[in-house]
């Protein structure tokens, strides 16, 4: 697809893979080369990408054949209106390492959907002007939507430990 | 001091304000505030009337969304995508359901596609019926909201009539729809549009016109183009706002390409902009159910059987007895429970995937093989097993872009599933569209929003 093609071409080394599996193109880029690439895709005017439609992550501990890998993908979804196409961006980074650079200067939207990843994932973003968790409150323990996180454990406001 | 009054003197009176002791008043505005449609909280700082800054926190209303897809096998998420967007449910369903299925790799049968469009649409009117009819209501017009709610109603019937249920409807799966539709259902549609056409001619002549609203509305919460394409804001408020992108024209889906509808746009970004185009979607949401029941392709129906219908029990039992040999044709009378979900009727709204659809009743009971594929879909362990792989999928939820995100990792469960609430954004981008504007704007502001609780927070 022109999308891959294109971001190849002008990041060289830095997409580290792509696939267009069921007609996704995707791409896992280099952490050090995150704001440039969503940079370039925002403005690029054969990409503009212009709307961040969805920024989110997944925790790979348990997926089978990547639990020794980096633990978590922030999963960064693109439209754009103009050349009516999408693209999803993906970065990797380790579980001692969980920090991304903040997308929130590009686009304000990213303000609220980094926060809702810090909360359930306990990735990090560096450079955000407000990283609070955003669905779960201050007091909660751990972050629910990693895969060592059991589902029914309770938490200290709400009811007894188990 | 300038001799003309400023604003804020001319608010609060001579002199007030004008020291350098002036303090802003902190008010927070929920989270249990009657105009805090389910609960949400903003808390303001406000200078006089006016709001200086408000900061929006969400997350009263989480359940653990995504968390509780990934414990369960794939259809059984279909329930808890009820109660996300608990007013347009069957949108939920049918793009969830839409999700797996591109993860998977298969086509549903074209009946359904219809069916979903349809569906879906009706959902749409019942959605946006709430919306305009609950911030009329909040601005005094409570007629408004009255009647608007007596148009749901006869659009309710309808769901029911399809679903069984009202609200928590659960009528998607993966591969298909529950049952097919009852029969006659296309003229009930007909009675129900004809009657909604009125309510809204009503509520034109009520609202469109009138001074009061707007007064209220005009040039009120007004986001720019560009603001609302940076936050992210997709469906009516993107499309006020003067942008025309709508998944179902952008990139159509379902029967979305065999319709034709219009996609309304206005240009001002302002509540009242907001009002026009849901209440012109409307009508195009009405035209596109019309077109899709009209539309609708039979499919095949297996009707080659010698013998009259049996009653479920006596056809059960003669499969006990190993009489068998015909039993996979004999038509069985279902129990009304069951009503479209006859083997013929199944076979026209599922895909042919005996991988992913359940097989119709009369199989399960009367043979081994539908015994056994009933096993294999149900038991823990089995069940819809999609390649290890990753696919997002996008549908026009009532306010705006419904994105599902579905990760496999080979196994029957979902590795996991995000959900693009549709209303994230907008809430997020409420503290722009109030701030610098009066508290008493604050309600139709978050009235045009449209937020939805279940959704938002998940």
């Amino acid at each position: 697809m022109a999308v891959l093609d294109r971001l190849r071409e002008r990041l060289g080394p830095a997409v580290v893979e792509t696939h267009e599996h069921r007609g996704d193109a995707t791409a896992v880029i280099e952490r050090g080369a995150l704001l440039e690439t969503l940079q370039l895709c925002r403005d690029e005017p054969d990409l503009a990408f212009e709307v961040l439609m969805d920024l989110t992550a997944a925790d790979y501990s348990r997926f089978p054949g990547r639990e020794d890998g980096p633990r978590f993908e922030v999963v960064y979804h693109l439209y754009s209106i103009t050349h009516n196409h999408r693209v999803r961006l993906k970065v990797r980074v380790d579980e001692d390492d969980a920090v991304v650079p903040s997308a929130t200067g590009l686009w304000p939207i990213a303000n609220w959907l980094e926060r809702e990843v810090w909360d359930m994932f306990g990735v990090r973003f560096s450079d955000h002007p407000n990283l609070r968790r955003l669905l779960l409150y201050e007091e909660f323990v751990g972050h629910p939507l990693r895969k060592d996180y059991p589902i029914n454990r309770r938490q200290p406001l709400i009811g007894p430990q188990t | 001091m300038s001799i003309t009054p400023t604003r804020r003197e001319f608010m609060l009176g001579e002199g007030s304000g004008t020291g350098s002791g002036g303090q802003n008043l902190h008010v927070g505005v929920g989270p249990a505030h009657p105009a805090m449609h389910g609960i949400i909280r903003i808390a303001t700082e406000l200078d006089g009337e006016y709001i200086r800054k408000a900061d929006v926190e969400i997350g009263y209303l989480h359940r653990a969304f995504e968390k509780d897809c990934e414990v369960g096998g794939y259809n059984n998420a279909i329930p808890y995508t009820d109660r996300l967007n608990y007013v347009s449910p069957l949108i939920n369903n049918f793009a969830y359901a839409s999700a797996v299925e591109k993860l998977l790799g298969i086509e549903v049968t074209e009946r359904c596609k219809f069916i979903r469009t349809a569906m879906s649409e009706i959902s749409r009117i019942c959605d946006h019926l709430t919306c305009v009819g609950a911030s009329a209501m909040e601005l005094g017009a409570f007629t408004v909201f009255l009647y608007m709610i007596k148009a749901r109603e006869f659009l309710w019937e309808l769901v029911e009539d399809v679903t069984g249920a009202r609200l928590t409807i659960s009528y998607g799966r993966v591969g298909g729809v529950k049952a097919d539709l009852p029969d006659g259902f296309a003229t009930k549609v007909g009675h129900a549009f004809k009657q909604t056409r009125e309510v809204l001619d009503e509520v034109h002549r009520l609202l469109t016109g009138n001074r009061i609203f707007m007064d209220r509305m005009i040039g009120v919460g007004t986001l720019s183009r560009e603001d609302t394409i940076a936050w992210g804001i997709t469906g009516p408020l993107l499309r006020a706002a003067g942008v025309p992108y709508d998944v179902r024209r952008a990139q159509p889906h379902w029967a979305y390409d065999r319709v034709e509808f219009e996609v309304p746009t206005q240009k001002d970004g302002d509540n009242y902009s907001r009002y026009l185009v849901r209440m012109a979607e409307m009508e195009q949401a009405m035209r596109i159910a019309e077109q899709a029941l009209e539309r609708m392709p039979g499919g095949p129906v297996n009707v080659d059987f010698e013998g009259r219908p049996l009653d479920p029990a006596s056809y059960v039992d003669q499969g006990k007895q190993g009489k068998t040999e015909g039993l996979l044709l004999v038509p069985i009378r279902l129990s009304p429970n069951l009503q479209g979900q006859s083997r013929g009727a199944l076979q026209q709204v599922n895909a042919a995937d005996k991988r992913v659809v359940l097989p119709p009743k009369e199989n399960a009971y009367g043979s081994i093989e539908g015994l056994m594929n009933h096993f294999m879909l149900i038991m823990e362990g089995y069940g819809i097993r999609p390649p290890q792989g990753e696919a997002y999928f996008a549908s026009e939820g009532a306010n705006g872009e419904l994105g599902f995100y579905v990760i496999s990792d080979g196994s029957d469960r979902p590795y996991r599933v995000r959900c693009r609430p549709p209303c994230l954004p907008p809430v997020a981008a409420l503290p722009k569209m109030i701030e610098n504007e009066m508290v008493a704007d604050l309600i139709p502001t978050f009235g045009s929003v449209n937020m939805i609780g279940g959704e938002l927070d998940r």
